[in-house]
């Protein structure tokens, strides 16, 4: 559908697309509410309401400010970047495996933020070591990558290298902390967002905020084009190298960030753009319903890890990894049209 | 005058100069045919002439500019490319990659307009691919794909429009479906071509000015008619052949020697 003003200015929409999105956000919406509803001291969904609009009881209010807000925001934003970055690094390597988790930088992340555990360092620190250790793993897999220009399946090769030799890495580190030290990073590595509070969401809320106007809107067309390799987009007047840079730093730091608050959550991004191309049926990018995609996921994932055993809580990494791949799966089976992948 | 020419280029890969002082010209509303045996720069020199190369040294120059100064966007108004191997996406329909030619005419908020619609559908309609404008691309034929590629090059509204082995993986009849559409496109509409063929024979029929390269240097340039004799094909292919007139349009048609190793 095409919008058209007087003045001469027209937006592609893509309707399909932008409902599918829309979708997702709100499954993601009505997730978190339900979310913040529910646990030792339980709240209807209107209540959540309320209080989420400010009239609630004082009671209501500190645990949904203090306790439960903080975990459902994480989850949203965390899902959210994670979508975002794993439909950038697929587009970019044209590759459905093109997956951070896969291509070495959450390994990267995991890496930062187990020195920092092994240090001593508490919840900031573990943030920063995450961010650190998932961008200095970024500019290495580019630096090697790089040969005239930077290409899909070498960046794959590459990243699947550094993946490797970073678990061995995070593996030795392990068994380097102390027992209690030891424990906590096993359960960071699991993806966990127990107990996250607002010294998480805050770092993270500005990098989704920063980071996510200029790719979806400054990039998402040029990445289009980039889909039809280097050449056919450099003749259309894409400026691949310098596009392509810009894209990856931007998916490495949402996919660093998203570790730092929620550790190295499987599957997410992996998954999340397979959903959402399925569900668009466009062969573009999906930027936007991917990171709709992903908030729903993470949300959904968490809610469902709280509420499946009852008195105990799955780490949100088991349960993206169960639920992600079982509905891709559930997709690709049903899904007979002509072949496609 | 010509729009489009390259002076005294060093053309390289990482390890590998393919090219030094490699100079060409293309005349303005020809359809220039690069022939040459393989590995011998003609595709190279077509990259470098698009700019998807960057010459080691000496300047491509596009309207008297050096290409690599122009901002990219405009070039990309001027001067279309059609690669060797372009990569169709997933699931894509025609009419989709058709309009992605569009691109460098767009904007953030101009994004489809009424221009791109109207060249959308004449680009699809010279072609011969308006019947598969809801096809997906993956599920057409190697012939009715490049033609859809050519469409989309089409729509890019170039008066300059490269091809890189355009004809390359199809079969003769749909070679010759390409061949004729792009002569079509020379004729009527007044674009510039500048096409990298295989078969010396097509190279002969269709091209109005043909430049024969071997180990990065230009052999021989100008008309077909001119251009092509026996001396030249055993000096450029090392292939001993006679050259005949063409029964069809009495251009030069290059009939190889039978040789001796490789009779009964």
């Amino acid at each position: 559908m095409i919008l058209r003003t007087p003045g001469g200015w027209s937006v592609r929409v893509r309707t399909r697309a932008l409902a599918v999105g829309a979708l997702c956000l709100l499954a993601a919406l009505v997730f978190a509410v339900v979310a913040i509803g529910s646990g030792d001291y339980p709240m209807s969904p209107a209540a959540v309401v309320r209080t989420l609009a400010g009239y609630g009881s004082a009671a209501d209010a500190f645990i949904v400010e203090q306790v439960r807000l903080p975990r459902v925001l994480t989850a949203l934003l965390t899902g959210a970047a994670l979508g975002l970055s794993g439909a950038l690094f697929q587009s970019l390597v044209r590759n459905p495996l093109g997956s951070p988790d896969l291509l070495g930088f959450t390994q990267g992340a995991a890496a930062g933020a187990l020195v920092t555990v092994v240090a001593g360092g508490g919840s900031v620190a573990l943030m920063g070591g995450a961010v650190a250790g998932g961008v200095a793993t970024g500019v290495l897999i580019y630096a090697l990558s790089w040969r005239q220009g930077v290409h899909g399946y070498r960046l794959v090769l590459i990243g699947i290298g550094v993946a490797a030799i970073l678990t061995g890495v995070n593996g030795y580190l392990l068994t380097r902390a102390d027992i209690p030290d030891a424990t906590r990073a096993v359960l960071w590595l699991t993806g966990s967002l127990n107990g996250r509070g607002w010294n998480d969401v805050v770092p993270l809320l500005v990098a989704v905020t920063v980071t996510v106007p200029p790719v979806v809107l400054g990039g998402g067309r040029g990445l289009r084009m980039l889909e039809m390799g280097d050449e056919t987009a450099y003749a259309l007047g894409v400026r691949v190298e310098r596009l392509r840079l810009m894209l990856l730093a931007a998916a490495v730091l949402l996919a660093s960030f998203a570790a730092g608050a929620a550790g190295p959550v499987s599957f997410v991004a992996l998954t999340a753009p397979q959903l959402a191309r399925r569900l668009t049926a466009d062969p573009g990018p999906n930027l936007v319903a991917s990171l709709c995609m992903g908030a729903a996921l993470l949300t959904g994932a968490d809610l469902a890890g709280q509420r499946i055993i009852p008195g105990h809580q799955l780490p949100v990494g088991v349960l993206t990894g169960v639920l992600g791949g079982g509905y891709l799966l559930w997709l690709l089976a049903t899904q007979r049209r002509r072949g496609r992948i | 005058m010509t729009r489009l020419r390259a002076n005294d280029l060093t053309l390289a890969y990482e390890r590998r100069t393919v090219a030094e002082g490699l100079s060409v010209a293309v005349p303005d509303r020809s359809f220039t045919v690069v022939v040459g045996p393989n590995a011998c720069g003609k595709s190279t020199l077509l990259r470098a002439l698009a700019r998807t190369l960057k010459p080691r040294s000496g300047t491509v120059l596009l309207d008297g500019n050096d290409i690599h100064t122009l901002p990219t966007r405009a070039v990309a108004r001027t001067l279309g490319l059609l690669p060797q191997s372009p990569i169709a996406p997933d699931g894509i329909t025609v009419a989709d990659l058709v309009a992605r030619g569009r691109y460098p005419h767009q904007r953030l908020l101009r994004q489809w307009s009424g221009e791109d619609e109207r060249v959308v559908t004449e680009a699809m309609a010279a072609t011969g691919v308006t019947d598969l404008a809801g096809a997906y691309v993956d599920e057409l034929s190697g012939g009715q794909r490049q033609r859809v590629w050519i469409a989309m090059a089409l729509a890019q509204e170039t008066p300059l429009l490269l091809l890189d082995e355009p004809t390359t993986f199809l079969d003769i009849a749909h070679q010759i479906d390409v061949l004729d559409l792009c002569a079509r496109l020379h004729q009527e509409e007044g674009r510039t071509l500048v096409a990298v063929l295989h078969d010396l024979n097509h190279a002969a029929r269709y091209a109005t000015h043909l430049i024969a390269m071997r180990d990065g240097e230009v052999v021989a340039e100008g008309d077909p008619s001119t251009v092509v004799t026996a001396e030249l094909v055993e000096e450029v292919f090392g292939l001993p052949c006679r050259v005949i007139p063409d029964p069809e349009t009495d251009t030069p048609m290059v009939i190889p020697a039978v040789r001796r190793s490789a009779t009964v």
